[in-house]
């Protein structure tokens, strides 16, 4: 069973809903990363999502694209993104990690070279926002062979066919993109996502994510009410840019904002 | 991974069904933009076939547009060549100046067939953009159009011609702020918009099925080009000569001839500084295959998969991908492509505009310059036509501070 398997089985058996924060790796720096997961991780978070900067990132709005930015201008690399991991991993090895970012940097490295050393390092699942199942015949049967899971994204521009199409090739568990628009977009509406998910549950028996638009606690509580995972990403990387020069206090900050999203999942709505 | 075995051993019509050219292209877009545009391959496919939409087209292309355009036969400029006789496809006498007009007319028949009401675009020298304004406004529709911050500073006045036309220019701070950010973007704006809005790419690149699209629309260039040189010399050419950014005005031109073996076909990048320089916007020439904004294709990437910045005195050539039907004519060898540099450009610029009297665009140069090296080693009786894709007025600004003159 892989990590991301038992951590949903493990949090079904509690009946509690998984709570996964999204972060750039390398953003605003690199010595950042690993402590920042690990604070994370400790105030409740349950799987991690770590951006892979990219130069081109079509999907994301503002506060994500100055993310990457900021960490191109460390020069992080894929390579860097798992060596990060792979240090994650000396004191961390339950917490499954899963890289998002865009095709290209896994295109130039090779789809089997990469998976190999994402598996070695530690990595358990890839999210590449600009492959569509048509295209992804090859990727998902390196990641497959090298035991990793490929997480794919629905929309609610997704119909019933397009639906049947990602539920036939994901693993681990599926992304629904909430709105159309790009991350960190305030037009969260939940009674959709809500009617959507329904609809979902009969081409799946994966867990389902829901990200895009959660951006406090209430919205958290919301989401969770209807998702089994709710991904938390320009909120926090909001703050770490705030914090661009403070690099020292972000652990600290990022986690009280973590533990105030993980006990509004937490309680009843 | 990229297999290029692909290449030489596929038949039938290009793309296939899902917008592969070989390996290159296809549709590499997020989930949210998969439906819209399996709409939109839709809608292209039904009205390519309608009648009344190619009427339509037809009338719109010969009386908005001004088709078809001349084949203008440079003597004075092949005379003092010495060598081949050159004809140029004159597409810089279009309504609004360049060959882009062909495409956007033919997409904005097509937005208002599938209901929208609203058009965004993105823009490198603007022209492209000014197009968009131009059929927008025609159709009494709303105009967004973006354009990188670099950019806006290198094309002053087609950002004024769209604002006149009632589009909003949109200025983009992000990234290397050139044309591949504008297009970024637009497609956030897309995704963001796609109930009532259509998104006019301006070039052969993009997602499926825009390569194709866009090619289809504008290879009225190459119909007719092919028509007027039989009529003039009674035979095919013996080599044709476009530039390429994203390649729409090439592909416009070489599209009807690829299956006329004995016609060579040459692209002209953006060599910049020079590509050993490494300052350049040649992907072709000295990229490597990769995946951006929604296709695969030749990209100028580091080792990391991470984009460059290009590098070009022509803002539409400033671009670091390519359309994939040309990284497939390039794999497969049936066209060549090359580069020439800023000032090979400029000094084009300058003949043709002394020995013709005709003022091309920057763009359409780089063409010229390549012509000047190949007709000059040709014969008399051998025959070149290059796609003067655009005229140079957008450009005075940007000569004139070049060579330290104050307009």
């Amino acid at each position: 069973m892989s990590r991301i398997q038992q951590r949903f089985s493990e949090l079904q058996a509690q009946q509690r809903k998984a709570l996964i924060p999204f972060v750039t790796a390398g953003d605003p720096q690199p010595d950042v990363t690993v402590p920042l997961l690990h604070a994370m991780v400790a105030a409740g978070a349950d799987l991690l999502e770590i951006g892979v900067p990219f130069s081109d990132p079509m999907a994301d709005g503002p506060v994500i694209q100055a993310a990457c930015e900021r960490a191109l201008k460390h020069h992080v690399t894929l390579h860097q993104v798992l060596d990060m991991v792979r240090e994650f991993r000396q004191e961390d090895v339950s917490t499954p990690v899963i890289l998002m970012g865009y095709l290209n940097p896994i295109e130039v490295w090779g789809y089997a070279d990469f998976a190999n050393a994402a598996a070695e390092a530690g990595v358990d699942g890839v999210l590449t926002v600009d492959l569509p199942p048509e295209e992804a015949g090859d990727f998902t049967a390196a990641m497959q062979t090298a035991g990793i899971d490929s997480i794919f994204l629905l929309a609610p521009t997704s119909d019933d066919s397009r639906m049947r199409k990602v539920s036939a090739v994901a693993s681990g568990f599926i992304y629904y993109v909430s709105f159309k628009g790009v991350t960190g977009a305030n037009r969260l509406d939940i009674s959709s996502v809500s009617s959507k998910l329904k609809e979902l549950r009969q081409y799946t028996k994966l867990p389902v994510g829901v990200g895009f638009g959660i951006r406090d606690a209430e919205t958290a509580a919301l989401v969770a009410d209807v998702a089994d995972a709710v991904v938390v990403g320009s909120v926090l990387v909001g703050q770490l840019a705030e914090l661009a020069d403070q690099p020292e206090i972000i652990p600290s900050t990022l986690a009280a904002t973590v533990a105030e999203l993980r006990a509004a999942i937490d309680q009843p709505v | 991974m990229t297999q290029a075995a692909d290449n030489s051993t596929h038949s039938g019509p290009l793309p296939d069904e899902r917008g592969h050219f070989g390996s290159f292209g296809g549709c590499f877009v997020a989930e949210t933009l998969m439906a819209p545009l399996d709409e939109l391959n839709a809608a292209y496919r039904k009205y390519m076939q309608d009648p009344d939409f190619q009427a339509e087209l037809d009338k719109d292309l010969a009386h908005f547009v001004g088709r078809p355009s001349p084949l203008y036969y440079a003597e004075r400029w092949s005379n003092e060549l010495g060598g081949a006789r050159i004809y140029l496809k004159r597409e810089d006498l279009n309504h609004t100046g360049a060959h882009k007009i062909n495409n956007t007319v033919g997409q904005v028949l097509l937005a208002k067939r599938m209901g929208k009401t609203r058009i965004i675009a993105e823009t490198g020298a603007g022209q492209h953009g000014v197009a968009s304004a131009t059929v927008a406004a025609r159709m009494g529709m709303e105009c967004v159009v973006y354009m990188g911050a670099e950019d806006i500073k290198r094309q002053a006045i087609n950002v004024y011609r769209m604002r006149l036309l009632g589009a909003t220019v949109v200025s983009v701070e992000s990234g290397s702020r050139t044309l591949k950010d504008a297009l970024n973007e637009a497609m956030r704006d897309w995704v963001t918009n796609i109930d009532n809005t259509f998104y006019i790419i301006g070039t052969v690149a993009g997602p499926h099925p825009y390569p194709a699209m866009v090619r289809d629309f504008q290879t009225i260039i190459g119909r007719e080009a092919r028509q007027q040189i039989m009529e003039m010399e009674g035979r095919l050419p013996d080599a044709l000569v476009a530039c390429v950014g994203g390649g729409s005005n090439a592909i416009g031109l070489f599209h009807p001839f690829l299956d006329d073996r004995d016609v060579a076909i040459y692209g002209v990048e953006g060599g910049g500084d020079g590509v050993e320089t490494g300052r350049h916007a040649a992907p072709l020439c000295a990229g490597s295959p990769g995946v951006l904004h929604g296709n695969r294709t030749y990209l100028m990437e580091d080792r990391d998969g991470q984009i460059i910045e290009t590098h070009s005195i022509s803002a539409g050539l400033d671009y670091p991908g390519v359309g994939p039907e040309h990284a497939w004519l390039k794999d497969t060898g049936r066209a060549s492509y090359v580069a020439i540099t800023d000032a090979e450009a400029l000094e084009a610029f300058h003949v043709l505009t002394r020995t013709e009297g005709i003022m091309p665009a920057l763009e359409s140069s780089h063409a010229l310059a390549y012509t000047a090296k190949l007709a000059a080693d040709m014969n008399s009786d051998q025959i070149v036509i290059v796609n003067l894709s655009g005229r140079g007025d957008k450009d005075v600004h940007t000569i004139a501070a070049l060579e330290g003159i104050k307009v």
